[in-house]
């Protein structure tokens, strides 16, 4: 065999043996990777599971059709809450969208990177996207009292709080969407005369809008899931109305998770489940947008 | 006189003696080429652009060291050079789009029909309306063909009877027209790089400036490509003052009517190097007969 391979350069290339790549250590790391993988998708695939099988009985009409019962917990109902986590989501949005769009902008395209304080702003931000969201349930409480509401538990104060939230979210992202924007559109539109304002405006914006919104959707879909800060705003939970606006008194769906899973009733548990499956819908329909939006308006340079 | 290292009062005595005549202008720099060091402008007649004193900073790094330039009316003016010789800087000083790199500094004097660009009180804006730019790689905006073209007119409120006529008549004048006409709603990521880059062109022309800057223009093209821009700046050079920066010494030889050679020296302390105008004439005395040693060996490619 040896002595074939001087005349056959074929032969030099099949060993006969394993492939280097396929010696022990290789094949432990790779199936230490999988296993890593594994752990994550099988503990969410589990808890999926066994809450959509807990929540099998109640998975009907009157679970997204009826209000909230205490007296027949088996016809218990979260309209209110999905009523109200949709109010709070565009209350947050208004409030966040806008204030975030802006702030990037002027970090990206205006912000002088050398000057002391926008540094400054720089380290807080990387700081605020870390702050537990209970914090910034103490400062919507605080920041209510200071705007003069007196009721508690309304629209306008879980908005706050969970805009701040994602404030920073929204604020990385959309300055990850517009510093993507290549430098030689910025150029070509000054060249041509246009101002700082105008390629803003006309060039850079317009460009960024599928990155600003798939990461807005993002950072709405962690918003909805809090409870956390809505807790600490006086949230009620055995709200029998359809929240009808930002200064309305409302309920959200993971405050009434969290409320009927603290029930003894087991009627109340399963409710529970049954809500957990109908806030992951609403998650998974968010995060479908935003993958919608980044294939749809996606561009490459 | 103009090789006193305070360039503000070469700035001064340049200004005063081009405004006094010509002649004075010419000699005032014949004179500085006794230095041996660098021969200075052989100016062009009618000089639409002129720089004087120019030097250039990024930061603590001296990018552009004292050069003296002048730019021909309807003449091609190329700038050649080894990389990082600062010819693009220079290139990138006359529209001042410099100013939009973080820490860059200007120092010396600019002028366009005898005003200085760098003056107090002189909007960027309104310089790069009168001139003009072409880049390197093709950079048409993510929208359709007309309204890549449109865009210019548009934004510096240019006062147009029919946008279409505007449109026509700069993607005509970058011999663009017959291929695009049929599909002017399309985007113009659907051309092709070298029609990109005559979109660019086109672009450029629509705000109907008096100097187009070109800064390598077809080193992203292919040998076809290029020859098309070429003979489209042959045309151009009718209506508009054109200066582009190229690597490409038969580019320069090709097209332009005068060459401005540009090195870099390195600082003896810190190794930046600094780029610095060795020698400017008629391009055919350039390359056919270069008065600095320098020169020579780069156009023959016994550059070291």
């Amino acid at each position: 065999m040896a002595s074939l391979t001087a005349t056959a350069p074929a032969t030099v290339l099949a060993s006969g043996r394993r492939s280097r790549d396929a010696n022990t250590p290789s094949v432990v790391f790779l199936i230490g990777l999988w296993a890593s993988l594994f752990f994550g998708v099988v503990v969410l695939l589990v808890l999926i599971i066994s809450t959509a099988i807990d929540a099998l009985p109640r998975l009907d009409g009157p679970l997204v059709a009826d209000y909230y019962s205490g007296i027949r917990p088996e016809q218990t109902g979260f309209r209110a809450g999905i009523l109200g986590s949709m109010w709070l989501m565009l209350g947050t949005a208004l409030l966040a969208v806008p204030l975030g769009i802006a702030s990037a902008l002027y970090l990206e395209e205006f912000a002088d990177r050398h000057r002391w304080y926008n540094k400054l702003i720089e380290v807080n931000l990387q700081n605020l996207a870390a702050v537990p969201s209970v914090v910034y349930g103490l400062l919507a409480v605080a920041a209510m009292s200071v705007l003069g509401f007196d009721r508690s538990g309304i629209v306008l104060g879980g908005s706050i709080a969970l805009a701040l939230l994602i404030l920073p979210v929204v604020i990385i992202t959309t300055r990850e969407a517009v510093r993507a924007v290549p430098r030689e559109i910025r150029e070509g539109s000054m060249a041509l005369g246009a101002t700082v304002w105008q390629t803003t405006w006309r060039q850079t914006l317009p460009s960024a809008v599928p990155g600003i919104a798939t990461g807005t959707i993002l950072g709405l879909s962690r918003a909805i899931g809090e409870a956390a800060p809505l807790l600490l705003l006086g949230v009620a939970i055995g709200v029998r109305f359809d929240p009808n606006g930002f200064l309305s008194v409302f309920t959200a769906l993971p405050i009434q998770i969290y409320t009927s899973t603290s029930q003894s009733q087991e009627e109340f548990q399963t409710a529970a489940a049954a809500a957990i499956i109908v806030l992951l819908v609403m998650i998974l329909g968010m995060n479908a947008m935003a993958i919608y939006i980044r294939n749809k308006f996606q561009r490459t340079w | 006189m103009p090789n006193s290292p305070q360039t503000f009062s070469v700035r001064e005595d340049a200004r005063v003696a081009s405004e006094e005549s010509q002649q004075v202008h010419v000699g005032s720099l014949v004179e500085a080429a006794g230095d041996g060091d660098r021969r200075l402008p052989d100016a062009p007649p009618d000089p639409v652009m002129e720089a004087y004193g120019l030097n250039v900073f990024y930061g603590d790094f001296h990018a552009v060291h004292d050069v003296n330039l002048s730019f021909g009316k309807h003449e091609i003016t190329a700038l050649i050079g080894p990389s990082g010789c600062g010819k693009s800087t220079v290139l990138r000083c006359l529209n001042r789009m410099n100013d939009l790199v973080p820490g860059a500094r200007v120092e010396g004097e600019i002028s366009y029909h005898g005003q200085n660009i760098y003056a107090k009180g002189v909007d960027p804006i309104a310089v790069r309306t009168h001139i003009g730019m072409v880049f390197q790689k093709p950079n048409p905006f993510p929208k359709s063909i007309y309204d890549n073209i449109a865009y210019g007119p548009r934004v510096i409120g240019m006062k147009v009877d029919s946008m279409d006529d505007v449109v026509e008549e700069a993607l005509r004048g970058a011999a663009l027209w017959e291929e695009v006409k049929d599909k002017l709603k399309q985007s113009a990521y659907s051309l092709s790089g070298g029609q990109q880059q005559r979109l660019c062109i086109a672009r450029t022309i629509a705000t109907k400036p008096d100097v187009i800057l070109m800064d390598e223009p077809c080193s992203a093209l292919d040998p076809i490509a290029t020859s098309r821009i070429e003979d489209l700046m042959g045309g151009l050079r009718d209506e508009y003052t054109i200066v582009i920066v190229t690597h490409n010494m038969q580019q320069a030889a090709r097209v332009s009517d005068r060459t401005a050679f540009f090195t870099a020296r390195p600082d003896e302390t810190t190794g930046n190097r600094t780029g610095l105008l060795v020698e400017y004439d008629l391009t055919s005395r350039i390359f056919a007969n270069p008065h600095d040693k320098r020169t020579e060996d780069y156009i023959s490619g016994r550059f070291g």
